[in-house]
């Protein structure tokens, strides 16, 4: 078995939507890749203009021991105690990388290296201390497994089934993102440019600051099955760096969050198909491919365009 | 949001309970059935009796003070997170590296990783100098994009027919116990040289790293150190891979120097610090590892780390946050201490100094407190040696019901602090033209730290005063050195 298998149409494209059941597998798999890329795009957006990608990766490594915990004490994969733990965990990390940056002299950047490898390592060792007990294991929390979303138990509410938990779970939270954007927009837009003047006009900076932090930490939570905390990363930063070769509004960038999520997810599917590794890898791998042309050649700041200016 | 960061010590502590605690409680959890088999290891693992051991032993640690050394480097020029991002930025390489060798084999893994640390440096730095991506996104692009074809080309590996995935599997959080002898060559080469670099560079290193400018302007080739310093740096990352993983080989590089640095100023001894440090972690983490079989020894050793930072940062002298707790907690307590003196002094002074003790009642509601923080107040003065009390009829003693009197000592030092007070607020009024009436809180404040040379240039400024502003006496240094309440100021 050579390691690129060889491309035909018909396997790569055709097989996956050939039978009822491999279709409506394969639907919500590419329903669920398309709601964590749509979610992660609009959070990321505002992390990213705010100068703060590093900040999601960050979130993302340091809510582990949350969810440990709240897996270990629990012992389910439910959405609300895992989302409190990680918002305790990533909440507690943010305070003590600004503990240590304002009351010693460690620059923010090593403070956020310390605090994220610790709060990781912590997470790491809990589980796989705890490896024998519980089925959650630092591989899926790692790269996630998109292939296995349709595995999810179903949603039952008074004996009326309502389909997968996983999606419906996505769902909810993408709706959420969505409306806090658009309710929030005018108040993120001038809190995310200009805090000073946010500030001066009386708008809670700090909040806004907290609320969009509590949001990464639940898209995290979220996307975790699906994509691990190291990808969502990729989903957060791809979108809107790669809009931003192209529009210079915000509101364009967030709303060509949602053309490069399906880009994204079609592509990276049928490439996983193709090459039968990690969906999310592939998905994560489509951005990076998609990424290098839009730099080179995007007309907002891509090299050709600064490149023909000179 | 004051609470929160009042709170960070606590929690910093806690993490560094759980930090201490958790390996042990999981070395006997996962491996041991008995505490006799635990003991037994850890003398296995000390005395070196076989030499897988002295392989594991050897490799961390040497790991450990190269990490420790490049790190110092890395934290003092801002580079934290970059070493973050190369460490993730190897991932493909390596699998590349497998997949060219079809089998582990470390020269392939090595010019694997090496390839694409080189690619994720160029990348990085072509995003930051030829488009407008800033360094926080430019950062997260490298690493994402080259961790998703990492993890891309580890799950097809998998499927492949030699996919002989548990050495690779490694590579993601470390196995110290899979350290080879020709691994071990790696690791002591790679010391060999970043020891002969520092020694060689240590002054162009020096001045480079906290004046760039200045530097070029001596003509020192910047940008060439810098190179070499990566390449170090990468070097140093794909060595320790085995040993502690790529998630989290950055933590190794940025937390011993961190550590180092709350520490020492100069660099020299910064070095030796971080890189004793960094010997530490590495022991410390693969010893756990080796205790509880087949823990992944990379987030042991980051704890490890974590843990000595934490210690460090609540115990280092003088800064230290617990040492810094227990000072601010003697003041507290020293202040405490002179405010229920100058009650007592004002208590005595409304009765013109005709007695000589006062009850506790009176002192309750001059203070504005109940009778729970006055017993306890009136304690802390006996404690001292500054009162004492009796109860008001000998046959019954009910808290809230003694007399008290101060002692030589006390009274002294009652006087004092009623003189600072009272002075500082005349020098207000007369020197600084405050009205007399906003004076009382700013003397409240700075009676308690007013120095002995500050007093006496007050009293030369004020020419030695008898009144203050609201036209009480002034205890003068006769009063202070009577001791003895029946020479009152008056007479």
């Amino acid at each position: 078995m050579p390691l690129i298998p060889d491309f035909t149409i018909n396997q790569v494209f055709t097989q996956p939507w050939s039978t009822t059941q491999l279709i409506t597998w394969n639907l919500q798999i590419i329903l669920m890749g398309l709601l964590v890329c749509w979610t992660c795009g609009l959070v990321g957006s505002f992390i990213v203009i705010r100068r703060m990608a590093l900040m999601g990766d960050a979130i993302s490594h340091g809510i582990l021991p949350g969810l440990a915990i709240a897996f270990i004490t629990v012992g389910s994969l439910g959405i609300g105690t895992m989302f409190i733990g990680a918002c305790l965990a990533g909440l507690t990390c943010n305070f003590c990388i600004e503990w240590l940056h304002t009351n010693t002299k460690i620059r923010e950047d090593a403070a956020m290296g310390l605090v994220f490898t610790s709060f990781f390592a912590l997470g790491v060792t809990l589980i796989s201390g705890n490896a024998g007990n519980i089925d959650l294991d630092p591989g899926c929390i790692l790269y996630g497994e998109l292939g296995l979303i349709p595995l999810a138990e179903k949603v039952e509410i008074n004996g009326t089934l309502f389909g997968n938990r996983a999606i419906w779970t996505m769902g909810v939270v993408f709706i959420c993102v969505v409306t806090g954007a658009i309710v929030f927009y005018r108040q993120l837009l001038i809190s995310s440019f200009d805090s000073t003047l946010a500030k001066s006009i009386g708008m809670p900076v700090k909040v806004i600051h907290l609320g969009l932090m509590l949001t990464l930490a639940l898209a995290t939570v979220a996307s975790l099955e699906a994509v691990g905390v190291i990808l969502v990363v990729a989903m957060f930063v791809f979108p809107s760096v790669t809009a931003s070769f192209f529009f210079n509004r915000l509101s364009f960038i967030l709303l060509s969050s949602f053309p490069l999520g399906i880009l994204y997810t079609l592509g990276g599917f049928h490439l996983a198909h193709w090459l039968d590794c990690s969906i999310a890898g592939a998905i994560a791998v489509t951005a990076t491919l998609l990424f290098i042309p839009a730099c080179l050649l995007g007309p907002n700041g891509g090299v050709c365009s600064r490149f023909m200016h000179r | 949001m004051r609470i929160f960061l009042k709170l960070c010590p606590g929690l910093l502590l806690l993490v560094a309970l759980l930090a201490i605690g958790i390996p042990e409680l999981m070395a006997k959890q996962v491996g041991m059935q008995g505490e006799e088999k635990f003991w037994e290891r850890t003398v296995r693992f000390f005395l070196l009796q076989d030499t897988s051991v002295q392989i594991v032993v050897l490799g961390s640690t040497l790991i450990g003070i190269s990490c420790g050394l490049i790190g110092s480097y890395v934290v003092t020029r801002k580079l934290s997170l970059f070493g973050d991002t190369l460490s993730h930025a190897v991932l493909p390489g390596i699998a590349i590296g497998f997949l060219w060798a079809e089998s582990k084999d470390n020269i392939a893994l090595m010019v694997g990783a090496t390839g694409a640390g080189f690619l994720g440096v160029s990348c990085l730095t072509f995003l930051q100098k030829c488009t407008h991506v800033r360094q926080d996104s430019a950062l997260g692009i490298v690493l994402s994009g080259f961790y998703a074809v990492g993890i891309c080309l580890l799950t097809r590996i998998q499927k492949m027919e030699f996919g002989n995935q548990s050495g690779l599997d490694s590579f993601l959080f470390g196995q110290a116990s899979a350290l080879s002898v020709e691994d071990l060559w790696g690791i002591g080469c790679t010391l060999f040289i970043i020891s002969l670099f520092i020694l060689t560079a240590h002054k162009k290193l020096l001045i480079t790293g906290f004046d760039l400018s200045f530097s070029r302007s001596i003509g020192i080739r910047a940008d060439s150190l810098q190179y070499v310093l990566w390449l170090l740096l990468a070097f140093c990352i794909i060595t320790s891979l085995q040993a502690i993983g790529v998630i989290l080989a950055s933590a190794l590089l940025i937390i011993p120097a961190v550590t180092a640095s709350l520490l020492v100023k100069r660099m020299n001894a910064y070095l030796l610090i971080s890189a004793t440090l960094g010997a530490f972690a590495g022991l410390g983490g693969s010893f756990f590892s080796f205790l509880g079989q087949g823990m992944p020894t990379g987030p042991l050793i980051v704890l490890v780390s974590a843990g000595i930072f934490i210690f460090v940062l609540c115990l280092r002298p003088t800064d230290g946050l617990l040492i810094k707790w227990f000072f601010s907690r003697k003041n507290t307590l020293r202040i405490h201490r002179e405010d229920t003196l100058k009650a007592v002094y004002q208590i005595l002074e409304s009765h013109d100094f005709q007695h000589q003790t006062i009850n506790t009642q009176a002192l309750m509601s001059k203070r504005g407190i109940d009778i729970v923080k006055c017993e306890i107040e009136i304690q802390q003065l006996i404690n001292a040696g500054l009162a004492t009390t009796e109860p008001r009829s000998p046959k019954l003693s009910i808290p809230g019901q003694s007399i008290l009197s101060l002692t030589p000592m006390g009274w002294e030092y009652a006087c004092k602090i009623v003189r600072n007070h009272r002075l500082w607020e005349l020098y207000l009024t007369n020197e600084a033209k405050y009205a007399p009436d906003h004076v009382h809180d700013d003397a409240e404040k700075i009676e308690h730290v007013l120095g002995d040379d500050t007093i006496r240039q007050l009293e030369h400024i004020l020419s030695n005063p008898r009144k203050d502003p609201h036209g009480k006496l002034i205890p003068s240094l006769t009063d202070m050195e009577m001791g003895n309440i029946e020479s009152s100021p008056s007479s």
